[in-house]
């Protein structure tokens, strides 16, 4: 592990009965970092997001994030610690508004008080692009605004790393720029971030380096270019 | 400096104007109100505190709680065994009875929470005939048979006895609508909201929901104990299948969702409005119709105002959120 790693993925393994979604998986994120995940459907993506952010408990390996094991901590200990995560289908309290979304976010992981909310649930609702939404149903969102609450509220958190886990699935390209500019604003403002995606252009654009999954193993890591011209990667993607 | 000022909400104000009337009707005989509404009355209030208990779990949270009934014969023969030990009075019958149930709601949260929807609900319901099993063979309490519970015909200042049982009652209930709507309005309340809509995403955002759903068992399962606490004074003689009768169960779940799960009003609407129905019916007709009763109003809301009655409210009064 080298020393500005911030998150340090050991051999990672994850189970579904006699199914091997992961297959000790290494992967180390640096402070900082704009790093891509990719890999073709059901190659274990998503299942690693969730080992790291704890809905799902690996079976071997270790995940260490700034220096503290995570095994046995709770979602929510992992996402007071700084990891935060977006979900691919979007999970969006459907209930509350959407600043009232964010709210939970702010006052349970950041303890943000009721009277800061508003104020500091705007700044990030104006920075993604959700602020005329704000009194709306969350439950009453377009597709493309529950991908951006998804967005939203885990920047609630106040994360030290944030994982997209395909928040442009679906939009149109000027969307997708608009996505891709908050996610380098973040990163400019300090935040690492993990960008799963299958949109080839916006994740080669963003990434600053890149790990490949497939049936639940690595099967490359490198910079952009590196890996268009895996020929490992060609296969995975293409099939033989 | 500023006057430390005077406010009371509205909310407040109600809860002491209710308490007053109370007292003034029971211990000052204002309206010369008959023995028997006294009698009916303390039913609808006991619902009163059923319903806003359960609400805290199946309102806000999400959790439908099929045992209420075994909470609330828990609570009342937590009464029968102070009393068949030293004669214990009611007001330390009450928090004894409260904190029993309290641990058997912590109980029941770590051996149930892991379970969801209706896995969870029939979980409750088997924790409530276990319980019922367990008392049955207790002769302590009585067994099978039941047990009588000598109580006073007066009760200085209130004169009959059932009348100070209704204003005991009327505290209890104004209690427990308090304790729903401080979580209700507290973070702990919102975090509840958050479990209910999706308990991933909560517990991704921050919200410890384990700790939130034993806090709400916990709760819930006191203030469902002291509803049964006075029991067996107000019956004087309690038995198993009265104690642990369907209809608290069904009442529970029934009375929030006519009036409306999501605040602390609902269920009290609930309570008051299909608590007299029945109360009336088990006079003129009989008390068989009342499960008949609530499936018919259960079902009329279902589906003509599934948000119950303060729902409905909500939509008249156009106050309603821009939910497009
Ligand atoms: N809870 C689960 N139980 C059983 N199998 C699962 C579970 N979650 C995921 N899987 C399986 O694990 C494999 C990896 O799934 P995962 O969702 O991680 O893929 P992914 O890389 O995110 O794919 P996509 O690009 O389609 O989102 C798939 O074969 C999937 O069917
Ligand atoms: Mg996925």
């Amino acid at each position: 592990m080298t020393a500005d790693a911030l998150l340090d993925v050991r051999a990672v393994t994850k189970r579904f009965g006699g199914f091997t979604a992961l297959d000790q998986v290494d992967m180390e994120v640096r402070a900082g970092e704009r790093f891509g995940l990719i890999g073709p459907n059901g190659s274990g993506k998503t299942t690693m997001i969730n080992c790291i952010s704890g809905t799902l408990a690996n079976e071997g390996g270790e995940i260490v994030f700034k220096g503290v094991k995570l095994d046995g901590k709770k979602p929510h200990q992992r996402t007071r610690l700084g990891i935060a995560r977006s979900f691919q289908i979007p999970k969006p309290f459907r209930s509350l508004t959407v600043l009232e979304n964010l709210g939970i976010a702010l006052e349970f992981a950041t303890g943000t008080s009721r009277s800061e909310v508003q104020e500091r649930g705007m700044a990030i609702l104006e920075t993604i692009g959700l602020a005329e939404r704000a009194r709306a149903n969350a439950g009453s969102l377009t597709q493309i605004d529950m991908r951006k609450l998804e967005l939203a509220r885990a920047m609630a958190t106040q994360p030290e790393l944030l994982i997209s886990d395909e928040a442009m699935a679906g939009l149109s390209s000027t969307e997708v720029d608009d996505i891709l500019d908050i996610l380098f604003k973040l990163n400019e403002g300090g935040i690492t971030i993990i960008m799963i995606e299958h949109i080839m252009r916006a994740v080669m654009r963003f990434s600053t380096r890149i790990v490949v999954l497939d049936a639940g193993r690595k099967i490359a890591e490198g910079n952009p270019d590196e890996i268009v011209n895996d020929p490992e990667v060609e296969r995975a993607y293409l099939g033989e | 400096m500023k006057w430390p000022a005077l406010k009371l909400s509205p909310f407040w104000l109600c809860a002491a104007a209710i308490a007053v009337l109370g007292i003034a009707v029971t211990i000052f005989d204002l309206f010369n109100i008959n023995t028997f509404i006294f009698f009916a009355g303390y039913v609808v209030l006991q619902y009163v505190v059923l319903a806003t208990a359960w609400n805290i779990m199946g309102g806000y949270m999400g959790y439908v709680n099929f045992g209420t009934a075994g909470f609330f014969a828990v609570g009342a023969y937590a009464s029968v065994v102070l009393y068949n030990l030293f004669q214990a009075p009611l007001a330390l019958m009450i928090p004894f009875a409260g904190v029993v149930c309290a641990l058997l709601g912590l109980a029941m949260g770590y051996l149930t929470l892991r379970l969801r929807g209706v896995f969870f609900a029939i979980a409750t319901l088997a924790m409530a005939i276990v319980l019922e099993t367990l008392i049955i063979n207790w002769e302590f309490v009585g067994g099978a048979t039941g047990a009588y519970i000598l109580r006073s015909r007066e009760q200085a200042p209130f004169g009959d006895y059932i009348e100070f049982l209704f204003f005991v009652m009327l505290l209890l209930a104004i209690f427990a609508v308090s304790v729903a709507r401080w979580l209700e309005l507290s973070r702990t309340g919102r975090g509840f909201i958050a479990i209910r809509d999706d308990e991933i995403a909560a517990e991704c955002a921050g919200v410890p929901t384990l700790r939130l759903k034993l806090i709400a068992t916990t709760v819930s399962g006191f203030l469902m104990g002291v509803a049964g606490a006075p029991f067996a004074l107000y019956v004087s003689f309690i038995e198993p299948s009265s104690a642990f009768n369907l209809i608290y169960a069904v009442n529970a779940i029934a009375m929030p969702m006519i009036g409306g799960a999501t605040t602390w009003l609902g269920p009290v609407i609930g309570a008051l409005l299909l608590g007299t129905v029945q109360q009336v019916a088990t006079v003129t007709i009989s008390s068989e119709l009342n499960l008949l009763i609530v499936g018919i109003v259960l079902v009329f809301f279902v589906i003509v105002a599934p948000e119950g009655i303060v729902g409905l409210l909500k939509k008249w009064l156009g106050g309603r959120r821009d939910d497009r």
